[in-house]
C-alpha cells in the first residue's frame, strides 16, 4: 500500500517527460519545409548585377548548371553566421549567386571584402521584390536550382556544416 | 593550439567525471576503502580540467580568437573586455561550460568541506554528483563544443554580444543563477546517497542543510538581478512576465524554499524525511527542467537559447536518467526511512508542513500553467497564451495566505506550543494589524482595493509576529541586548528571510497598484506634468558609445518648482550587431522610481516616449537582498562551524 | 498514534483540496486571460467574434503602416500569406516594429473587423518570428520558417 503511494511522484514526472518528448519530436518536424515553388521554375525577373549596371534574368545563370541561390543581407546576423560556411562551399566549386535582399549596395561590398566573398554572381533586391516572388519569409534562405532552372529544395535560416554533411549534399549531388 | 588544449582539457574532465562517478560507487558496494577514498582526489582533478577549459575560453574572447564559432557569434573586437569576459556565458556553449563549471566546484566544495562526514557517505555524494556532471560534460562534447573551429576561412570580426546582454545585470545574473540550479544538486546528491546507503538521520539533515542554504541564496539573488535587469534594460519598466524561462528559475526557488524548511524538521525533530527526500530530489528536477525549457525550443521565451530540439533531446535523456532513475529510487527505498514524529496542529512542525504544502502546490500551478499551452496544442487545441493576470489571480491568493502563516509560524515552538494566552493574542493581532493594515491603504489613497489592503494587513500582520517574537526573547531580562547578541545567527536569519518576504509583498502590492504611465508625443521644449512632477523635453543629442550610437534626450525634472534630476533616455543603435535598444533612463529612490523611455521617431521629427512612476518597485530586490541575508545568517550558525 | 497521524493527513489533503477547488473556481473566473491565437485566416473564417480578446498576429505589410503625427495612434495591416487584417493600436509600438516584421498583438475585434489592439509584442531579436505566425503562415500555405537565433551556429 505504501509503496504505490512512493512511485507517485516518478509517474507524474514520467508523464511529464513524454509530454516533453513528443513536443520535442514535433518541433523536429516542423523544422521540415515546402515551399509554393518548389519543383516550379525560378520567377523570372531583371535584377541589378551588384557590381556594375548589368541587368541579369536569373533563369539564364541555370543554363550553365546548377547553383545555390542565397537570400542574404548585411542587417542580418544569422547570415553573418552562415557566411564562413558558404565559404567553404564555394572553395569546393558550388555555384552560389547571392541575392542581397533589402540591403544597401555599399555596405554589401564592404561585408564581402571583409568577410570573403563566397558569390560568383551577386544581384540585388532593394526592396524586396524578387523576395516576393520567391516567396521569402527572410534572410538567410537558400534555393537548390537545378540545371533546368527549377527550384528543387530549400532551406529556411541559415545553412550549417552539420546540415550541408548530413542532407543538403547529397541533394546538391543529384541535381 | 589553445582552442585545441581547451577540448582536451574537457575531453579529460568528462572521462575523469565518468570514473569519478563509477569507482566511488563500486568501492561503496564492496566497502573496499581506497576505491571510495578516489572520489575526492578526481572530484578535484576534474574540477581542475573544468576549471583549465574555462580560463581558456575566457582567453579566446579577450584576444578575439575568432577562429572559434562560439566567439564569431559572441564577440567583436570593439566590445569592452569586461563584456568580452561575460560574453563567454552569453550563448549556450559557454554558459553550459560555466555550468558544468560550478557543478564540479560544487563538488570540489563538498570534497575539500566534509572531513568530518562519514567516508561512506562522502563518497557516495561525490559520485552521484559526478555521475549528473558526466551526463553534461557529454552533452558538451556532444552537442555544443564551445572551441569548434571555423576554418578556413577566418573572418575578420565577430558579430557582437546580444546588446541585451551587454550590461552589468547580465554579467552577473546567469553565474548567480547557475550557482543557484546547480547548488541544488548537492541536496539531491545527498537525498540519492541516503537512498542508496540508508544512511539517514538528523546527522544527514545537519549536513545537507547549509548547502541547501547557499544554494537557495545564490538562487534567490539571481532572480532578483535577472528581474531588476529586466526591469532597467528591457526598456518598459515590467520587473515580471511570467515568462516560462523565468517561471524555470522561480519554480527551483519555491521547492528550494520548501526543502530550506523541511529539512528544519528532518535536523531538530527527525523528521518528514521522506518528504524531505522527494523535495531534494524535486528542486534539483526543476533545476534541471529549467535548462531543458530553456535550451530546447519546447516553449518560446524572450531569454531562450539557439531553439535546438537536438540539444533539448539530449537534456531530456539526462532529465530522465536523473530524476525518472532517481524518482524510481525513490520508490524502493524511501520506505526504510523510519518516521518517529508527533505534534501537535498548534506547533512549528504542523506550520512548516503548511510552509511546505503552499510552496509545492504554488511551483505546481506555475509548471502546470507554463506548460498548459504546450499540452493545449499537442491536443489540438490551437496555440494559446496565458496572460500574466492569470498567473498572479493563482499565485498571490497562495503567496498571501503563506505570508499569514509566517506570522503564526515563526511565534511557534517545536511540538506543541504551550503558552498561555497564544490564541487571545492572536486575536489581538489579527485585530491590530487589519486595523492598521487597512488604514495603511487608506492613508495610501486607496482603501477598496482587495489586494492592496489584503497585502498591507498581512505585512502588518508580519511585523507585528516579528515585533512579539524578539520581545518575547528579551522581555524580563536585565541584560536586553546582551541577550539579542546571544540569540543564534539562525534565528536572525529567519528572522531576516521573513522580513524580506514581507518586503518583496509590499514593492509588489504597491508598485502594481500605484504605478501610472502615459504615453506622451514630443517636440522640442515641451513640458509634461505627471503625477506630481513637471518634465521638460529639452530635446536629442547625439551619443557614440565603443559600439553603438544612441539619440538620447534630455528631460529635466522639476517638482514644486524645484529641478530634481535630469533624465537621459535612449535609444541605442547596436552597430555591429544591427539592433536597435531601448534604454530607459531611471531616477530611482527607495520610495519610487521616475521612469522614462524613449519611443520611435514620427516622420515628423517628434519622439514619443513612455514615462512612469512606480512607487516602492525598489522593495521587490531590496527583499530579496533582506531574504539572501537571511539566508547567509542561517549557514553562520555554530553548529554548522563546529563540523568543518 | 496511527489513528492521529492519519487525522493530521485528513486535514492536510481536506487544505488541499478546498484550496485547488478554490484555486479552480478562480482559473474558470479568468479562463477569458487564456488567450486563444487566430491568424488573419481563422478571423476571416469568423472564428473570432467582437469583443472576445484574443492574440492574433502576421507579417506586418510593407508600406501599410500610417501613424497619426499629433497622437500616438497606429494602424498597420498584417498578413499570413492568405488573408489580412487590420490593426490599430495606441501607444508605442515595440523597439522591432518594422515593416515585413512578425509581430504578435492582443486586443479585439471591433465591429468593423478590425482589431484593436491593447498590446503588440515583437521580439529583441531581428530573426525572430512569433512561432504561432510561423504556424499560421505554414498553414496558409505561405511558407514556413524556422525559428533561428543568432546563438546557433555548428
Amino acid at each position: 500500500m505504501k509503496k504505490v503511494w512512493l512511485l507517485l511522484p516518478f509517474t507524474f514526472v514520467f508523464a511529464l517527460i513524454v509530454v516533453f518528448f513528443f513536443a520535442l519530436r514535433d518541433e523536429t518536424d516542423s523544422s521540415i519545409l515546402e515551399s509554393a515553388l518548389l519543383n516550379q521554375p525560378l520567377p523570372e525577373r531583371p535584377l541589378k548585377l551588384l557590381d556594375g549596371d548589368e541587368m541579369i534574368n536569373l533563369a539564364e545563370v541555370a543554363q550553365d548548371g546548377p547553383f545555390l541561390l542565397n537570400i542574404w543581407g548585411t542587417w542580418c546576423p544569422a547570415c553573418r553566421t552562415e557566411h564562413p560556411v558558404l565559404n567553404e562551399l564555394a572553395a569546393q566549386g558550388i555555384r552560389i549567386v547571392g541575392v542581397n535582399y533589402k540591403d544597401e549596395p555599399l555596405a554589401a561590398k564592404k561585408w564581402l571584402i571583409e568577410l570573403h566573398n563566397p558569390y560568383f554572381l551577386n544581384v540585388e533586391d532593394p526592396i524586396g521584390n524578387y523576395g516576393l516572388d520567391l516567396g521569402v519569409y527572410g534572410a538567410p534562405e537558400t534555393y537548390f536550382i537545378d540545371g533546368q532552372g527549377i527550384i528543387r529544395h530549400r532551406v529556411v535560416g541559415e545553412v550549417t556544416r552539420t546540415m550541408w554533411r548530413e542532407e543538403l549534399q547529397s541533394i546538391w549531388e543529384s541535381l | 593550439m589553445i582552442p585545441e588544449l581547451g577540448l582536451y582539457a574537457i575531453i579529460l574532465a568528462t572521462i575523469l567525471s565518468g570514473l569519478a562517478g563509477l569507482l566511488p560507487l563500486l568501492g561503496w558496494r564492496w566497502q573496499y576503502a581506497n576505491l571510495m577514498g578516489t572520489a575526492k582526489p578526481l572530484t578535484l582533478v576534474t574540477t581542475g580540467f573544468i576549471g583549465l577549459a574555462f580560463m581558456l575560453l575566457v582567453y579566446a574572447f579577450v584576444v578575439d580568437d575568432f577562429s572559434l564559432a562560439y566567439v564569431v557569434i559572441q564577440s567583436t573586437t570593439t566590445l569592452p573586455v569586461y563584456y568580452k569576459v561575460s560574453a563567454v556565458w552569453g550563448g549556450h556553449e559557454g554558459s553550459m561550460v560555466l555550468w558544468v563549471l560550478m557543478l564540479s566546484g560544487w563538488g570540489a566544495a563538498v570534497a575539500l568541506a566534509s572531513r568530518s562526514l562519514p567516508q561512506d557517505l562522502v563518497s557516495v555524494v561525490l559520485a552521484v554528483i559526478n555521475l549528473v556532471l558526466f551526463g553534461f560534460m557529454l552533452f558538451i562534447l556532444l552537442t555544443s563544443n564551445p572551441f569548434e573551429r571555423v576554418l578556413p576561412n577566418i573572418p575578420m570580426d565577430g558579430q557582437d554580444l546580444n546588446p541585451l546582454l551587454q550590461d552589468i545585470g547580465l554579467i552577473l545574473h546567469p553565474p548567480l543563477l547557475y550557482m543557484g540550479y546547480v547548488g541544488f544538486a548537492v541536496a539531491f546528491a545527498f537525498a540519492v546517497a541516503a537512498l542508496i546507503t540508508g544512511q539517514f538521520d538528523s546527522a544527514w539533515a545537519r549536513w545537507a542543510r547549509p548547502w541547501t542554504d547557499i544554494a537557495w541564496v545564490f538562487l534567490t539573488l539571481g532572480i532578483a538581478l535577472g528581474s531588476w535587469w529586466a526591469y532597467y534594460e528591457l526598456g518598459w519598466g515590467g520587473w515580471w512576465f511570467w515568462d516560462p524561462v523565468e517561471n524555470a528559475s522561480l519554480m527551483p526557488w519555491l521547492v528550494g524554499t520548501a526543502l530550506m524548511h523541511s529539512l528544519a524538521v528532518t535536523e531538530k525533530r527527525s523528521g518528514f524525511k521522506v518528504w524531505t527526500v522527494l523535495l531534494a530530489i524535486f528542486a534539483f528536477a526543476y533545476s534541471l527542467l529549467g535548462t531543458f525549457l530553456v535550451r530546447s525550443g519546447v516553449l518560446t521565451s524572450v531569454h531562450a537559447f539557439a531553439n535546438d530540439p537536438d540539444r533539448g533531446m539530449f537534456i531530456l535523456g539526462l532529465l530522465t536518467i536523473t530524476v525518472a532513475g532517481s524518482l524510481l529510487l525513490f520508490a524502493l527505498r524511501a520506505n526504510r526511512f523510519k518516521e518517529s514524529i508527533s505534534f501537535n496542529l498548534l506547533s512549528r512542525e504542523s506550520f512548516l508542513l503548511i510552509n511546505n504544502v503552499l510552496l509545492v502546490v504554488s511551483a505546481f500551478i506555475i509548471l502546470a500553467l507554463t506548460l498548459m499551452p504546450l499540452v493545449w496544442d499537442a491536443m489540438g487545441g490551437g496555440s494559446i497564451s496565458i496572460g500574466a493576470p492569470f498567473f498572479n489571480m493563482m499565485i498571490n491568493p497562495i503567496a498571501l495566505l503563506l505570508v499569514f502563516a509566517v506570522g503564526v509560524g515563526q511565534l511557534l515552538r517545536w511540538k506543541q506550543h504551550k503558552q498561555d494566552g497564544f490564541g487571545r493574542w492572536l486575536l489581538v493581532m489579527l485585530v491590530a494589524s487589519v486595523v492598521l493594515g487597512w488604514g495603511w491603504a487608506w492613508w495610501m489613497g486607496d482603501a477598496l482595493s482587495i489586494w492592496l489592503v489584503v497585502s498591507a494587513v498581512s505585512i502588518v500582520w508580519v511585523l507585528l509576529s516579528t515585533g512579539r517574537e524578539i520581545h518575547h526573547r528579551i522581555a524580563g531580562k536585565a541584560n536586553k541586548w546582551q541577550v539579542l547578541r546571544r540569540q543564534q545567527p539562525s534565528w536572525y536569519g529567519m528572522m531576516c528571510g521573513h522580513l524580506g518576504v514581507i518586503m518583496v509583498v509590499l514593492g509588489a502590492a504597491f508598485v502594481t497598484h500605484f504605478e501610472e504611465k502615459i504615453d506622451v508625443r514630443l517636440v522640442d521644449g515641451d513640458r509634461i506634468e505627471f503625477a506630481g512632477y513637471d518634465l521638460h523635453y529639452k530635446g536629442i543629442k547625439h551619443v557614440e558609445g565603443p559600439n553603438w550610437v544612441s539619440d538620447t534626450g534630455v528631460f529635466d525634472v522639476y517638482r514644486g518648482g524645484e529641478l530634481v534630476t535630469t533624465l537621459y533616455p535612449e535609444k541605442r543603435f547596436y552597430t555591429v550587431a544591427r539592433q536597435m535598444m531601448t534604454e530607459a533612463g531611471i531616477d530611482d529612490r527607495l520610495y519610487r522610481d521616475l521612469y522614462v523611455s524613449l519611443g520611435e521617431q514620427l516622420d515628423s521629427g517628434a519622439w514619443t516616449a513612455r514615462i512612469q512612476v512606480k512607487p516602492y518597485v525598489r522593495f521587490l530586490w531590496l527583499g530579496a537582498l533582506v531574504m539572501s541575508l537571511g539566508g547567509v545568517l542561517a549557514v553562520l550558525d555554530r553548529r554548522y562551524r563546529r563540523q568543518a | 498514534m496511527k489513528a492521529h497521524r492519519k487525522q493530521k493527513l485528513i486535514l492536510i489533503f481536506a487544505g488541499v483540496a478546498v484550496l485547488a477547488l478554490a484555486l479552480s473556481f478562480i482559473g474558470i473566473a479568468m479562463r477569458n486571460q487564456i488567450n486563444l491565437y487566430y491568424s488573419p485566416t481563422d478571423i476571416a473564417n469568423g472564428l473570432a467574434s467582437p469583443g472576445q480578446t484574443f492574440r492574433a498576429g502576421g507579417l506586418v505589410v510593407d508600406g501599410s503602416v500610417s501613424r497619426d503625427e499629433e497622437t500616438l495612434f497606429a494602424q498597420f495591416t498584417v498578413t499570413d500569406g492568405g488573408n489580412e487584417l487590420v490593426m490599430q493600436y495606441i501607444g508605442i509600438l515595440p523597439d522591432l516594429f518594422r515593416e515585413g516584421q512578425g509581430i504578435v498583438a492582443q486586443g479585439s475585434l471591433n465591429g468593423d473587423g478590425v482589431f484593436v489592439a491593447d498590446e503588440v509584442f515583437a521580439k529583441h531579436d531581428e530573426n525572430y518570428l512569433p512561432p504561432e505566425v510561423a504556424e499560421s503562415l505554414k498553414a496558409s500555405g505561405h511558407d514556413a520558417y524556422q525559428n533561428y537565433d543568432s546563438g546557433d551556429y555548428e
